[in-house]
């Protein structure tokens, strides 16, 4: 028996995330109090950058949809008991394969084929670029955390050697494939709103954001509909538990990893497909990492992940106004506010929760006293 | 010592109104307790009763909410088990606090060291231990690594520790759990020298026929109070486990119809596992279980016990031998896993329920098909059906008393007791042939303990053909119809339950021929 009462659900998923942002928030304020300016106007400005227009909006949930793939990714490995810091490099991965069949068929294939070719080549690629370190640490015992590391520095020089040497266009200076053709260009959201009739701002924001949404749904089901998910969540909780109940661990390690690194691979939709429409570096930058700190704040569940990518999304739309409209005020302060993000909702959490349990716990019967 | 002069002088230990809470939970209250000098008491009640946290607070690793402590007729304010220390109490626990790559004479100095010089420290403590060794009757060889001592030397080395600064009080927790009947007895006459010297000793103990023996006042505590403090002339072991539990018990022997076993449902065959380190787990064994009869598996921990179970269930692989389970023959060319296993009817409630029955993180519902997902009732193609596994659980708690009644409950949340009887509920649920039991009653309440045995008496009448590997003698006495005893992972013996006594059992478990 512990001292403190255990938190209502409701609490510990809803109160104990939005007070742990409030925090971080109030946190952030302070810091920008302190380099003299109005931490009133900042906020104002990122939530009105972020929320405040329908193509602030749009630019928000662009950046959201590729947080989803690189959160889930990072999700459905730690279910299956694995830290997967490899999303950043099988993101690239990824989009290399979405890249290279666009490069390869797209003259020639039509949309309906080509779009579902892609998707499919993204996921394979990151799969297989997950793969490698899963093998590894499932029957030769190399830490995953370590190997995946590695790989996404490998993916990453991978990348550029491909780009440098073969696909960029002889006599060109950028570092970039030739541009697709249109059969492999996953129609814009103010497209796709206009075959509707409804008018919506031009932004990079995709039909790719669906897919996200059909993503979080599917690792929903998977993990906790399937057996295949209750194997996977069972070698991750207990190994030794799920090796007695007949299931085979290895095997579990191979799978959890292969959806991981395919969830990853997707983001190859978003941003080469989506919006650029032709293979070049730094397409991923970072959103690999940022997928930890998305899983972290989402509790690895799916609901939670496309919140968590939603705040995060919305953190680089309104820090990049910020940035813009703040005389003074550049965006590495947004990278701080990031920071104490997810300093509080990751570490932080387990300092607040109790104090949470607190306030929240029933007083006895004396409380008049 | 000399006669008291007034009863209250000659109290070593003397605790009044007790009370100590955790959350809702009172694991003390009104407890009170009085340990006459140079006696031995034992302290008897089920888990959770409030033993642990009572003598925790004596030793100064809890601080009691209110009430006072008294010891040796002062009275005493224990924050830490330094000041325990220092007032001359000293505990045993039930897993030994030593350092396993010293000495054992490091460890009787490791924070008491009487010099900066380590090696006039070493003579110093060295000549002290002899004449303590000497005088009690405490031998260890002591400059043998501890990790190479036997179970038995350890725990005479953590009493000598106790002793070495200075403990007049003695707590022992459980002291018993890890040694064969012989060693048992060795640790009682020791035990009866250091009450002759006037050392007091508080024995923790749920082994009530230990208390007989031994004891000369017994306090048992239920549910965080005492319920019962007499003097072992009047006590005896019904009455004991009577007050223990709040009603009747039998844990005895059943008197039974013997039915002839019949088929044999599943023979080993010289089966030898080498670990990792190549070192010899298990060595020729041959074992044969028959419907109808309850094979009980005697031995001290760790001499193979563990690796048989997992080689029956399919998971490890041994080194060499066969198996044979009806018409499957499972070799190195044919290995058995859990899978195969289960489908051929084998079920198996393992000894280590922490890391290998349950998954603790997942709901009850979720552990309680763990192993059966795959059974039509629970699953559609890939899909689990998560009505399905809820309301088979809730049978399952309904059938053997799982409380709380919630499938939703974490695993981890509930108590012991509950925790096997949900695991037995799904072995025993799909009609095993062959039933594997690990310490069935390992840290289950007395309560719990009867329903467990009836159910495994069931399933020998039934027609399975049921092993029980379990490190209380007891326990084999009670359930078994025959008994194979464990050495050093081979089989030193088989016998008939009328040829089973303790004596004959105790030989064989140190290794030695009948």
């Amino acid at each position: 028996m512990s001292t403190s009462h255990p938190l209502p659900r409701w609490a510990d998923l809803v109160l104990l995330p939005a007070v742990c942002l409030g925090v971080a928030l109030l946190a952030a304020a302070g810091v920008v109090a302190l380099v003299g300016q109005n931490p009133a106007e900042v906020i104002a400005v990122l939530v009105h950058g972020a929320f405040g227009t329908a193509r602030g909006f749009s630019y928000t949930l662009y950046y959201a949809t590729t947080f989803v793939f690189t959160g889930l990714a990072v999700a459905v490995a730690f279910h299956g008991g694995l830290f997967n810091i490899g999303g950043e490099g099988q993101a690239i991965l990824g989009g290399l394969g979405t890249g290279l069949v666009a490069l390869w068929f797209s003259a020639f294939l039509p949309t309906w084929v080509m779009l579902p070719l892609m998707l499919v080549a993204g996921a394979l690629f990151g799969m297989a670029w997950a793969a490698v370190p899963a093998y590894l640490q499932a029957f030769r015992g190399s830490h995953v955390v370590i190997t995946t590391i590695m790989f996404n520095f490998i993916a990453s020089s991978l990348l550029v050697y491909l780009l440098v040497n073969h696909l960029r266009p002889v006599g060109s200076m950028s570092v970039e494939s030739v541009a697709f053709a249109d059969s492999a260009k996953l129609p814009g959201m103010h497209e796709a709103l206009a075959w509707l009739g409804l008018e919506w701002p031009a932004s990079p924001l995709n039909l790719s954001v669906v897919l996200a949404g059909l993503a979080a749904a599917g690792v929903y089901l998977f993990l906790w509909r399937t057996r295949a998910g209750y194997h996977v969540r069972a070698v991750g909780s207990s190994a030794s538990a799920a090796e007695y109940a007949g299931i085979r661990t290895r095997r579990q390690v191979m799978l959890a990893m292969a959806v991981s690194g395919g969830l990853a691979g997707m983001v190859g939709m978003n941003e080469i497909a989506g919006v650029h429409g032709k293979l070049l570096l730094e397409f991923v930058s970072g959103a690999g990492f940022t997928g930890i700190a998305v899983a972290l704040m989402g509790r690895n569940h799916p609901v939670g992940i496309v919140l968590a990518s939603v705040l995060f999304g919305a953190l680089f739309q309104g820090g990049a106004e910020v940035a813009f409209e703040v005389r003074g005020f550049s965006r590495d302060m947004v990278v701080m506010l990031q920071g104490f993000i997810v300093l509080f909702s990751g570490a932080m959490v387990y300092v607040i929760a109790p104090m949470l349990a607190w306030v929240l716990a029933p007083r006895s019967g004396a409380a008049h006293g | 010592m000399a006669g008291g002069l007034a009863a209250h002088a000659a109290l070593a230990v003397r605790m009044t109104g007790i009370h100590k809470r955790f959350g809702a939970v009172a694991a003390n209250a009104d407890v009170n307790l009085a340990v006459q000098t140079g006696t031995v008491h034992g302290l008897v009640g089920e888990n959770g009763a409030g033993k642990s946290t009572l003598m925790s607070v004596l030793y100064g690793f809890y601080q009691a909410d209110s009430g006072s402590i008294e010891v040796l007729g002062k009275p005493a304010t224990i924050r830490n088990a330094d000041d325990a220390i220092a007032l001359g109490i000293g505990m045993v626990h039930q897993h030994f606090m030593l350092v396993d790559t010293l000495t054992a004479l490091e460890n009787v100095m490791l924070g008491a060291e009487p010099h900066w010089l380590l090696r006039r420290a070493d003579a110093q403590v060295r000549g002290k231990l002899q004449a303590l060794m000497q005088s009690t009757g405490l031998h260890v060889a002591l400059d043998v690594l501890v990790c190479d001592l036997p179970v038995g030397d350890r725990q005479r080395l953590e009493i000598l520790k106790a002793l070495y600064r200075g403990a007049r009080i003695l707590i022992l927790d459980e002291p018993t759990a890890v040694l064969t009947p012989q060693e048992t007895e060795q640790l009682f006459d020791v035990l009866r020298v250091l009450r002759q010297q006037g050392t007091t000793i508080l024995l923790i103990t749920h082994k009530l026929k230990e208390v007989m023996r031994l004891c000369d006042h017994v306090t048992v505590m239920r549910a965080g109070r005492v319920v019962h403090e007499l003097p072992i002339a009047q006590a005896s072991v019904e009455g004991l486990a009577e007050a223990m539990v709040g009603r009747k018990v039998h844990m005895g022997r059943v008197d039974e119809v013997t039915l002839a076993p019949t088929d044999i449902l599943l023979q080993a065959t010289d089966i030898t596992v080498r670990d990792a380190l190549n070192v010899v787990r298990l060595s020729g064994l041959n074992l044969t279980l028959r419907s109808g009869e309850i094979v009980g598996v005697a031995g001290v921990s760790g001499n193979g016990q563990s690796e048989l179970l997992d080689v029956l269930s399919g998971l490890l692989q041994p080194t060499s031998g066969r198996l044979q389970m009806g018409e499957d023959t499972f070799d190195a060319s044919n290995p058995l896993d859990p899978l195969k296993a289960r489908a051929l009817g084998l079920a198996h409630v393992p000894e280590d329920r922490h890391a290998r029955a349950m998954v603790m993180d997942f709901v009850a519902w979720e552990s309680a098909v763990l192993g059966y997902d795959g059974l039509a009732e629970y699953a559609q193609g890939g899909w689990m059906n998560h009505g399905a596994m809820r309301q088979a659980t809730a049978n399952m708690m309904e059938r053997f008393d799982v409380r709380p009644r919630d499938p939703e409950l974490l695993s981890r949340s509930f108590s012991g007791g509950n925790q096997q009887k949900l695991v037995l509920a799904r072995e025993l649920g799909q009609r095993p042939k062959v039933l594997l039991v690990g310490q069935p009653t390992r840290g289950v309440d007395i309560g719990a303990i009867e329903f467990i045995y009836a159910q495994l008496r069931a399933m020998r009448d039934a027609g399975c053909a049921v092993l029980v590997v379990s490190s209380e003698l007891d326990e084999i006495l009670a359930l078994s119809n025959r008994v194979i005893v464990m050495n050093q992972g081979r089989v030193t013996g088989e016998l008939p339950i009328e040829k089973c006594t303790e004596a004959s059992i105790g030989l064989l478990m140190v290794g030695d021929a009948a």
